[in-house]
């Protein structure tokens, strides 16, 4: 069944598609970046794919080959019961130009996991409504799930967040957090200067 | 006596006209786990939301970089903490895939039984977490108990209540007690009993149904976009069980019924999740049957398994093979896979890549509740700010599976 997915996939796609593999009965198809939207696209909307569901996500960092980051992409099909791992690689010895599009518009979990796989590694989806980090704070140095990141390595200490009128709402910033208006507190009511919002 | 009011003149009152900004969490007793929702609110009703998540972020897939494959156990353990033996399994099963092992059928059966009681201690605390929320202690109470009696049969097999760091690669840590089948049907008895007492507490009762029905609806294409499995999943009508579309373990032998909900509401979610207890203690039920009494539990490969301790201190071949896993760890073959089973909130996978040293290269949760919290804004965006609480109560975040 499968097996049948990498066929299509493969003639659909002669130039795209690096390599195809099957090791445990686990099909997977390593397609070249610029061509990562648009396979996702065609396994999404071809009648014989429908890959309806993005059930994963994430990154696996190989510091000595270059591209450096593999991002892993688990595909599975409600309707056709049939699964595919979709991979790419980018970025790379110094993690630099690690940038592939994002899938948020074709399925909606992908918001979340390429946030993570952001987090984690660093790589930015390009076209992604909201990458901001997600599991950690924004102030968090380097990319935790690099293998150049040493496990023991200390964070800095976050200095309080400076943000007008926040005696209003502490210990934090108004609207802290918000994607629709992180700490710009240059408009708004916040910033008004009068202090009768009823907030204080 | 004159009217208090006669004075006000209306014009003179300060209305906000703006949106108000709520922030709950992330420490809110509502908030289960660790979140922080962040809310536009006009009047009551919430008009954008921003659900933030990692607060209880313990970088689990760093610290799987560091040990062996045995010593990912006790960190899988601690992802979805309320059904931890559902984690072992999928583990296990996970490793076994790459090593293309297959474990002894009692060791099977017994993967099952343990991990459906799991299931059940993780639907039993989300319902009655539920249902505490919406104001109905006395169930919540019932249904702890339930799974107190989960954790203590627990104990007995595996020596700890929750964490209980049980499966192993190739097997269990231990053969099932002598008095365990008796100890599982006890159990699931008394928790069959436990809903129909809830049952008859909750399901007439108009305040919590009224809190529930058509609340928090979600459409089965949103769902699935979302990528929601597990109950939430099933409530929204689809009936997508990994155990019934892709059985693992003896899954495909035994009968059960896959429940699905019609409304997608909170409502449907709470009962999906009554109704597979039943379907639970359907499967434990034939699987005591079934299970043999006797037999190994581990399988015979000396390259996997731990030696037996007598052989450890009594031959030179057992020392060595010992030193050998512990020291070393077990090895798994170069190359990556891709395991899943249905944990306690839908599809549960592990991708693990091995570079075929002792050490895992790259462990992978795919958390199912870190992609049904992605849904949440989703859900509540437009619902009124008291049906903040069901909605996320429904979706049964785990922090700790959610943020790892």
């Amino acid at each position: 069944m499968a097996k049948i997915v990498l066929d299509i996939l493969k003639s659909a796609f002669p130039n795209a598609i690096v390599e195809t593999s099957a090791q445990r009965g686990d099909e997977t198809a390593v397609v070249h970046p610029d061509a990562w939207k648009a396979v996702a696209t065609f396994l999404k909307d071809d009648p014989r794919m429908r890959f309806d569901m993005l059930m994963d996500l994430t990154c696996v960092d190989y510091p000595d080959r270059e591209p450096r980051f593999e991002v892993v992409v688990h595909l599975y099909s409600l309707t056709k019961g049939h699964r595919l791992r979709l991979k790419t690689r980018v970025g790379n010895a110094d993690g630099e130009g690690a940038e592939v599009e994002t899938l948020t518009d074709l399925w909606a979990s992908a918001n979340w996991a390429e946030r993570e796989a952001y987090d984690m590694f660093g790589v930015v989806f390009l076209g992604h409504p909201d990458p901001r980090r997600i599991l950690l704070y924004p102030e968090f140095e380097g990319y935790p799930l690099r293998k150049d990141y040493p496990a023991e390595r200390i964070q800095p200490l976050v200095p309080y967040r400076d943000a007008p009128n926040i005696q209003k709402l502490p210990p934090f910033g108004p609207d802290e957090g918000m994607p629709f208006g992180r700490q710009t507190h240059a408009t708004g009511r916040f910033t008004s200067g009068d202090d009768d919002t009823g907030m204080s | 006596m004159e009217a208090l009011d006669q004075d006000l003149d209306e014009s003179e009152i300060d209305l906000a006209s703006e949106p108000m900004l709520l922030n709950v969490g992330p420490a809110h007793p509502a908030m289960h786990g660790t979140v922080r929702i962040v809310m536009e609110l006009s009047g009551e009703s919430i008009e954008r939301c921003d659900v933030q998540v990692g607060y209880l972020h313990r970088g689990f897939e760093k610290m799987c970089e560091r040990g062996t494959w045995t010593q990912v156990f006790p960190y899988v353990d601690r992802c979805n903490y309320v059904s931890p033996m559902l984690n072992n399994v999928g583990f296990a099963l996970a490793c076994e895939k790459l090593l293309g092992i297959e474990v002894p059928e009692r060791c099977q059966y017994y993967r099952m039984i343990l991990g459906e009681l799991a299931r059940m201690s993780d639907h039993l605390t989300c319902d009655g977490a539920m249902a505490m929320e919406l104001g109905a202690f006395t169930p919540f109470l019932w249904m702890i108990k339930g799974r107190e009696m989960i954790w203590d049969l627990m104990e007995e097999e595996t020596g700890a209540r929750l964490t209980h760091s049980f499966g192993r690669v190739g097997g269990m840590a231990h053969p099932p007690t002598e008095g365990f089948k008796e100890n599982a049907r006890a159990v699931t008895r008394h928790i069959l009993h436990i809903l129909d007492e809830v049952a008859r507490m909750l399901f007439g009762n108009r305040i919590f149904l009224d809190r529930l029905e058509g609340v928090g609806v979600i459409s089965a294409e949103d769902a699935i976009s979302l990528g929601w499995t597990g109950p939430c999943l099933r409530a929204a009508g689809v009936p997508y069980d990994v155990r019934k579309a892709h059985p693992y373990l003896k899954y495909g032998e035994v009968e059960f019924d896959v429940p699905v909900g019609r409304a997608s509401d909170c409502l449907d979610r709470f009962m999906v999740r009554i109704e597979e207890l039943k379907q639970s203690a359907r499967i434990i039920e034939q699987c005591l049957e079934r299970m043999p009494d006797s037999g190994p539990i581990n399988i015979e490969d000396p390259r996997v398994v731990l030696p037996p301790k007598s052989d450890v201190y009594t031959t030179i071949e057992g020392t060595i093979q010992h030193f050998k896993i512990v020291m070393e760890g077990l090895k798994l073959p170069a190359g990556e896979v891709y395991s899943y089973t249905e944990g306690g909130n839908g599809e549960l996978g592990f991708y693990i890549v091995s570079d075929g040293s002792g050490t895992p290269y790259r462990v992978r949760i795919r958390p199912p509740c870190y992609y049904v919290t992605g849904g949440l804004e989703r859900v509540i965006t437009g619902q009124m700010i008291a049906d903040v609480v069901p909605c996320f109560g429904s979706l049964n975040m785990i922090g700790g599976e959610c943020d790892r």
